[in-house]
């Protein structure tokens, strides 16, 4: 913050590698393909990740396509809807959701925020890229694989996983694996870098505790993700031992169509604890990022420092560590000890201590705030309130009790889609529109940003918000048909084909985003170089957008904490962290310290 | 922040946990005088830690979850030498070669400061051997194993969890061990050509490389001979 004393600034060296040898590009190849450059290589992540994200949002289409018609797409038959819900579940959280928060939004702005020149190791970092790619190829490779993707469900659960009778066990579930391993690789080069760029690169006067919250959220959740993703990636190794060779991690003794197998004594429970280990994690590898972005959005857009910084910065590292003692709220119709159970609901609640933290916080920083509705503010705005609502299902979920009647209803799939799948999407759309001006030099349309936003956060409440009542009523998830079960109302059909309809639409909607992207690039308004009159470091770039090195000739010196909006008896309502305090002009301002 | 910025508030003396975040979040660096490919190299070791880890809790769950009984190690691991039967004999000739190895590995790193170029490149390459010896040992171990019929699926003497666990946890290690062994003929190699004195680039990330390196390189063999003490224990002692 503002008062770490002054003295501690200039006393090492401002880099441990001089310019020259960052590995400068000298063809088009490495430019734009090959690039070492963190900037192209959080394109690079963005792009990919933007397109798995569609296809996956296909995917939802066909399968809602079903559910709320069932019987009139004869295509969309049982084994291909368990295909759709696995590819699905999986490209949206690991494919898109991590790479997006992480390899997109961390490349770019973990440099640029810490005033580093790139990363600490770029080689190791376009590796990164390239092995997400390959993980990428062999995920969609499945699609054209004999028997299809696999229909595990996206937990991929042994024993059914790897046996017959469920879709894409020939090849598509060994393809699944694979890709996991590949991925999980790949995202260690690029967190290691993640880690030690926040932790060692930093660039003069830029203390953690200065650091603007977004760093902060993508610090802790790489972190997360470096001692979480093992466990998936041990889990995926012993279940290709176990369809590959023949091994027994996972399956105990099992009659297939009247056949004994070959398996016996392993431990499905195992898979689920290693599972969730990672899965659970995950969470807030992606929640944290969205954390973080939206405090930084919040305290911009409302003119008004982010109330409780160090709680904030506190909260985060408090889930982030909370998390790892929560997994098991996930298995609690697993066939647990009961007081597993116990445990794991009293740390899981206990989670909620540190969040509501983060969200009296947002409040408080908006309390009194000069906020401009902007294309960015009302992402961040709809955040909270879809994030604060998916919270609260989560604390019915985490209760054993009103847990087990709710397990497997879609009650679950709506808290999840509100909590995980919603909210960081409207964080990621909203950092979009908030960074783009950085990375293209030219702000996105704001009336197709305002109209893309009200469609997606109407439109998204429309359609989870009756999944509550559904599952309330019993209906199940993962099933591909109601079926013959005759004590649901037949408004529950009803309700599925409206949220059907709504579903298509929203997805469509999407489409709005995709264009205002595109088109923007080339016709957009001229932003300069800082368009949101922002503090912290990337908007106080020499060039817009920044170059290989991103600083010109000197690395920015940093005097402060992000957050000096509306600071009194300074005459604009805005300090950057790498203003000097003699450079600050004084003076009165006019009340309205509004954006011009 | 309603202090003017101009001046600089001093703050009360701290204590306790306020000196420890103090210190922790100063400027620039965490960790002052950890270099940045030292500080990789230690998170990727903690990275891996649960990896084993992992590796090794799912072993134990498998062991303990299976209603077969577990093979008994130090019959199965036994050699007759010389008319003797030696229960584990070469499993503690391999430890004994493995940690003989970080013996001279810690020696390469002291030279390496020194910036003696043949002590260190030729402590590299003791090292190096060392470890290829280890997983010629190891090859020699599998193959043993596989023609009394040790199969990932099944064994002759009792729980099948004891060949998949055996060859998953081997082999994982044994991989690294065979990472370890190149990057060490790898460093040697930069070390005798006098890279380090000179600064020359590196090939794939064009950074001049330090002597640092040698010991970056130590950090990750030290790292694999310590996993194999758990493992030793764990696996071959339980």
């Amino acid at each position: 913050m503002a008062d770490v004393p002054l003295d501690r600034v200039a006393e090492t060296a401002t880099t441990e590698v001089e310019d020259l040898s960052l590995h400068h590009p000298h063809s088009w190849l490495t430019r734009y393909v090959f690039s070492q450059d963190a900037k192209t290589i959080s394109i690079q992540y963005t792009v990919t990740a933007l397109v798995i994200g569609f296809i996956a949002l296909f995917l939802s289409w066909l399968m809602r396509l079903q559910l709320g018609f069932p019987g009139t797409f004869a295509f969309i038959d049982a084994a291909a809807y368990y295909q759709l819900i696995t590819m699905h579940g999986m490209m949206m959280i690991v494919y898109v959701l991590t790479a997006v928060l992480l390899g997109g939004f961390g490349n770019y702005l973990i440099p640029l925020m810490v005033g580093a020149r790139d990363m600490v190791f770029p080689y190791a970092n376009m590796l990164s890229y390239w092995f997400y790619l390959l993980a990428v190829v062999i995920l969609l490779a499945s699609f054209f694989a004999p028997g299809g993707p696999t229909g595990a469900g996206w937990t991929l659960y042994p024993p059914q996983a790897i046996l017959s009778g469920t879709p894409g066990q020939e090849s598509g579930i060994i393809l699944m694996l694979v890709s996991l391993i590949v991925f999980i690789a790949g995202f260690t080069m690029g967190g290691l870098n993640y880690v030690v760029t926040v932790l060692q690169g930093r660039t003069r006067g830029m203390t953690l505790m200065r650091m603007p919250l977004t760093v902060w959220g993508i610090f802790t959740a790489s972190v997360m993700a470096l001692l979480a993703f093992p466990a998936l990636f041990v889990a995926s190794v012993m279940m290709l031992f176990d369809k590959l060779f023949g091994t027994s991690f996972f399956m105990p003794s099992l009659i297939e169509l009247g056949t004994r197998l070959d398996y016996g004594g392993g431990s499905p429970i195992l898979f689920q604890h290693l599972f969730w280990f990672f899965g659970h994690p995950e969470v807030y590898i992606v929640a944290l990022p969205a954390f973080g972005i939206v405090s930084d959005l919040i305290a911009t857009h409302a003119r008004r420092n982010i109330f409780g910084y160090r709680m904030m910065v506190w909260a985060i590292l408090a889930i982030g560590a909370l998390s790892f003692v929560v997994w098991a709220h996930h298995m609690y119709v697993s066939g647990m000890n009961p007081w597993f159970g116990f445990f794991f609901a009293t740390t899981t609640l206990i989670i909620a201590v540190p969040t509501a933290i983060k969200v009296y916080n947002w409040i408080l920083t908006l309390w009194r705030g000069d906020i401009h509705l902007t294309v960015p503010m009302l992402f961040a705005l709809g955040f909270i309130v879809t994030f604060v609502n998916g919270g609260l299902s989560g604390l019915f979920l985490g209760n054993v009790v009103v847990d087990v009647p709710l397990s497997d209803t879609m009650f679950v799939v709506a808290h999840f889609h509100m909590v995980m799948g919603i909210a960081p999407v409207l964080v990621i759309f909203g950092a979009i529109y908030h960074w783009y001006p950085k990375v293209t030099g030219r702000m996105m349309n704001e009336a197709l940003g305002k109209l893309h936003f009200w469609i997606t956060f109407l439109g998204t409440y429309a359609i989870f918000f009756p999944m509550h009542y559904l599952g309330l009523l019993g209906v199940p998830r993962r099933y591909h048909e109601m079926g013959e079960a005759s004590f649901f109302p037949a408004s529950a059909q009803m309700l599925n084909a409206y949220i059907t309809v709504l579903a298509l639409i929203v997805g469509a909607a999407q489409l709005l985003f995709l264009f205002n992207l595109i088109w923007s690039i080339r016709h957009g308004r001229e932003a300069g170089g800082n368009p949101w009159r922002a503090t912290s470091l990337e908007w106080q770039t020499p060039e817009t957008p920044p170059p290989h090195g991103n600083w010109g000739k000197e690395q920015p010196a940093v005097y402060r904490w992000a957050y000096d909006y509306n600071v009194p008896g300074v005459a604009q309502d805005f300090i950057p962290q790498n203003m000097p305090p003699e450079a600050v002009p004084l003076g009165a301002r006019p009340a309205s310290g509004g954006m011009s | 922040m309603d202090t003017a910025f101009t001046e600089h508030r001093t703050r009360e003396p701290e204590s306790g946990l306020a000196t420890i975040v103090t210190d922790f979040s100063a400027d620039q660096r965490a960790f002052r005088n950890v270099s940045w490919g030292k500080a990789m190299m230690w998170i990727f070791l903690l990275s891996d830690t649960f990896i084993f880890g992992t590796f090794l809790i799912g072993y134990m769950t498998a062991r303990m979850s299976t209603a077969e009984p577990w093979p008994n190690a130090s019959e199965v691991f036994a050699l007759e030498i010389a008319g003797q039967h030696l229960p584990l004999i070469l499993i503690a000739i391999m430890t004994f070669v493995l940690i003989s190895s970080s013996g001279t590995m810690a020696m390469a790193v002291n030279y390496g400061y020194r910036r003696q170029r043949r002590p260190t490149a030729a402590l590299l390459v003791v090292t190096a051997l060392l470890g290829a010896a280890f997983v010629g040992m190891q090859a020699f171990e599998w193959t043993k194993l596989i023609s009394e019929g040790v199969r990932p699926w099944g064994n002759p003497w009792g729980a099948a969890q004891f060949g998949s666990a055996f060859f998953m946890i081997t082999g994982f290690h044994g991989t690294h061990v065979t990472i370890g062994v190149i990057f060490l003929l790898i460093v040697a190699r930069k070390v005798i050509r006098g890279d380090f004195d000179h600064g020359r680039p590196g090939f794939f990330t064009g950074r001049k490389g330090r002597y640092e390196a040698v010991e970056i390189m130590g950090l990750y063999w030290h790292f694999v001979d310590l996993v194999w003490v758990f493992i030793f224990a764990f696996f071959y002692l339980w």
